[in-house]
């Protein structure tokens, strides 16, 4: 497998309703602030892979047809992927497969939801009504977590305050709740028992790009003193709906992925050699879930990570410095805005949201009735373990 | 820069091609996976990686792909993608994974079921939401557009389409389609495809795997895919720049081939196309009948390079195949398969 190395992020400001750009004019935000970064432009680009959610959100069928321009993809491969609401992640991995297959030198990544422009709720049901929403499908998986691990219920409160606490320190998040406080997400209505309204993602237009290059291209960006974010590792992995036996509080699929991630950069020991992670976290206690599936916390005691601040931007493990999906979810965005955000880490380039010290991390997405999974690992050299 | 893994399609299947199936896109993807693999001796348990591409406009709900892992029987989970677009760029997805070394064996398929909506009223809304989409302007009165510019062009007549049409469909006579009524001008009934269900399943396997599968393995030696711009008013309408470029990527003049499927589902399509690629009169055109036969949507790229593994796997040497997306051949795959002594 051929290195590759991200050299440029870009996002949109995320809004509950972006009225004033068109959904190219979305996307060529996102666009032009990556290959801005990348101190590049579109000529620079050999391949465009994109990735959204189900185009039944906007009402429009295959949109990348229409915004191979937007994209700067006319004369070039365009290629779209559709992953449910793991999209944005597995977009960064078809993207890196682009160059890690030796066939593209410089591919640009992008991923986008301009839910405003249709109904998200409608559109997760088909048009057919009776949809339970993504909050109804995941509030028995978090009762039965809670249920196993004895976890109190102000985790939840907590990973809802410490995430839009973060967010008001990234200028492209959504939710910018200055007054956020325990007390006003206990407060807050109950949506589907035990997630209340404020442990609960928004809906939100956005869009996010990144720029993915070879070996060669990193290797000049770090001579020209912009240190690249190496791609140690990707995965992907799926599994069925629903049967017997399956467990969607710990899924297989999971634990499968992450366990490829960690053989391919040499990660024996996630809590010590990982310096931050970005987990998708659509609902407060998914962060607990994931930090278990991930192997971060041991299984029933991620939310004792939650609890004593480890998490926390200053803490020992930061879940989410940028705010996460539940400050900011243009959803088939939020997956590449957390393998974006990894890479800005692992750069350096997070600003105000910067984990001192961050050599290595660690970005996942995951989707449908938690049946599908990407992650991938970034660091600041190829080998940062010796 | 040029691949360095051997990757060979060893096998194909498609479901029957039918105007209407009472079977679930799910239902079809099983039996066709069982229906690629079981000759090659192999279960889903040797796929190391699965891409499948479908469409949810066509299957008329969101997410509809998800319920496909059954058929792809991904327990324990398996590395997986999906792709909003035909099968054929499933495959390609599944070549660039294969290039990456750690695995041998994957699996695309293609899936669509066309009788469930009205093609008219879903495709329209494939084009740009805020000028063309509201003008409600379907597949035909696009594709009517280009087959004028081809006429005017001097690349197309209404009597070499209608022999295209004969030809892919192995009936019918020119004369007395040309008496028929336009659908378009200057579309006939018989200028345009069917609408069918369908799905395709193909087994790609690396180096060493694929010879040990098949004696004759269909090596992909090119491969590549590109797009234009969306908006047909701004394109030359006579030309398909993206279909050269993907040609010349792919390597298509490196050596003849002896057959070429086209995705072509409006006959002057295919005029174009054998213009663009450059292919004479001793190249085998859509020996399956191509598009005009079967229009599977979301699989008919697949199938066109199945058709050109079949003529690989039958002993032939260099095969095209081609697959296309987007009003007026907007966007474009070529892939080359060889085959080796």
């Amino acid at each position: 497998m051929i290195p590759a190395a991200v050299i440029g992020v870009g996002q949109t400001h995320h809004k509950t309703r972006r009225l004033d750009v068109s959904f190219g004019g979305l996307v060529r935000e996102a666009v032009f602030r990556a290959l801005e970064d990348a101190h590049m432009t579109m000529a620079d680009i050999d391949a465009v892979v994109i990735g959204k959610a189900p185009d039944l959100f906007e009402g429009v069928m295959k949109p990348e047809l229409y915004l191979s321009d937007a994209m700067g993809a006319v004369g070039k491969p365009m290629f779209r992927v559709h992953t449910a609401g793991s999209v944005g992640g597995t977009t960064g991995v078809v993207a890196a497969s682009h160059v890690q297959a030796g066939k593209h030198k410089t591919v640009l990544a992008v991923a986008f939801e301009k839910q405003s422009e249709g109904n998200a709720q409608f559109a997760l049901g088909s048009g057919r009504g009776a949809s339970l929403g993504a909050g109804g499908s995941f509030a028995p998986f978090i009762r039965s977590y809670i249920h196993r691990s004895g976890a109190p219920e102000h985790i939840g409160w907590m990973v809802a305050v410490k995430d839009r606490q973060n967010a008001l320190k990234n200028p492209y998040a959504h939710l910018r709740i200055e007054d956020i406080s325990i007390e006003k997400v206990k407060n807050s209505p109950m949506m589907w028992e035990p997630i209340r309204f404020l442990e609960s993602c928004p809906s939100s237009d956005g869009a996010c790009a990144v720029v993915i290059t070879d070996e060669e291209g990193g290797r000049a960006a770090a001579a020209d003193g912009r240190p690249p974010a190496w791609i140690l590792a990707t995965s992907s992995r799926s599994e069925p709906p629903a049967f017997p036996g399956r467990d969607p509080v710990r899924p297989q699929a999971c634990l499968q992925c992450v366990d490829d991630v960690y053989a391919q950069a040499g990660i024996t020991n996630p809590r010590e050699q990982l310096d931050m992670a970005e987990l998708y976290v659509p609902f407060s206690w998914h962060e607990p879930i994931w930090l278990e599936g991930h192997r971060i916390a041991e299984e029933g005691a991620g939310w004792k990570m939650v609890d004593d601040g480890s998490t926390a931007l200053g803490g020992s493990f930061p879940i989410n410095a940028s705010g996460g999906v539940l400050s900011s979810n243009p959803i088939g965005a939020s997956g590449l805005l957390r393998f974006g955000e990894t890479a800005m880490q692992v750069r350096g380039t997070a600003g105000e949201h910067q984990v001192d010290g961050c050599n290595v991390a660690l970005a996942m997405a995951y989707g449908a009735n938690s049946q599908y999974f990407s992650m991938w690992i970034v660091a600041n050299s190829l080998q940062p373990f010796g | 820069m040029a691949p360095s893994t051997d990757i060979a399609v060893v096998g194909w299947a498609q479901t029957p091609m039918v105007r209407r199936t009472d079977l679930s896109e799910t239902a079809l993807l099983l039996r066709v996976i069982t229906d690629a693999i079981e000759p090659l001796g192999l279960t889903r348990a040797d796929i190391d990686f699965t891409c499948l591409g479908s469409c949810d406009y066509i299957t008329g709900q969101a997410f509809s792909f998800v319920q496909n892992l059954d058929a792809i029987g991904a327990w324990p989970p398996k590395r997986d993608s999906h792709v909003e677009m035909d099968g054929a760029w499933a495959l390609y997805e599944a070549w660039l994974r294969l290039q990456e070394g750690d695995i041998d064996i994957a699996v695309v398929t293609g899936s669509g079921r066309s009788s469930t909506g009205d093609p008219a009223l879903i495709y329209p809304m494939e084009m740009d939401p805020y000028y063309l989409a509201p003008i409600g302007a379907d597949p035909m009165t696009f594709a009517a557009l280009q087959a004028r510019a081809l006429i005017a062009a001097g690349i197309a007549d209404e009597r070499a389409m209608a022999e295209v049409s004969v030809r892919s469909r192995g009936k019918g006579d020119v004369d007395e389609l040309l008496e028929g009524d336009y659908v378009r001008e200057p579309l006939r009934r018989h200028d345009l495809p069917p609408i069918t269900d369908g799905a395709a399943a193909m087994v790609l396997a690396t180096g060493d795997r694929a010879r040990q599968l098949v004696e004759r393995p269909a090596y992909i030696t090119g491969f590549d895919h590109r797009t234009e711009c969306h908006n047909p008013a701004l394109r030359a309408l006579d030309d398909a720049p993206s279909v050269r470029i993907a040609a010349e990527a792919a390597g298509l003049g490196d050596a003849p081939v002896e057959v070429a499927e086209l995705q072509a589902a409006f006959t002057h399509e295919e005029l174009l196309l054998r213009r663009v690629l450059g292919l004479g009169e001793d190249v085998a055109v859509n020996p399956s009948g191509g598009a005009l036969r079967s229009n599977p949507i979301m699989a008919t790229g697949l199938c066109r390079i199945g058709h050109a593994a079949d003529h690989i796997f039958g002993g032939g040497n260099r095969a095209l195949a081609h697959s296309t997306s987007g009003p007026c051949l907007q966007q474009n795959l070529v892939c080359i398969l060889e085959g080796r002594s």
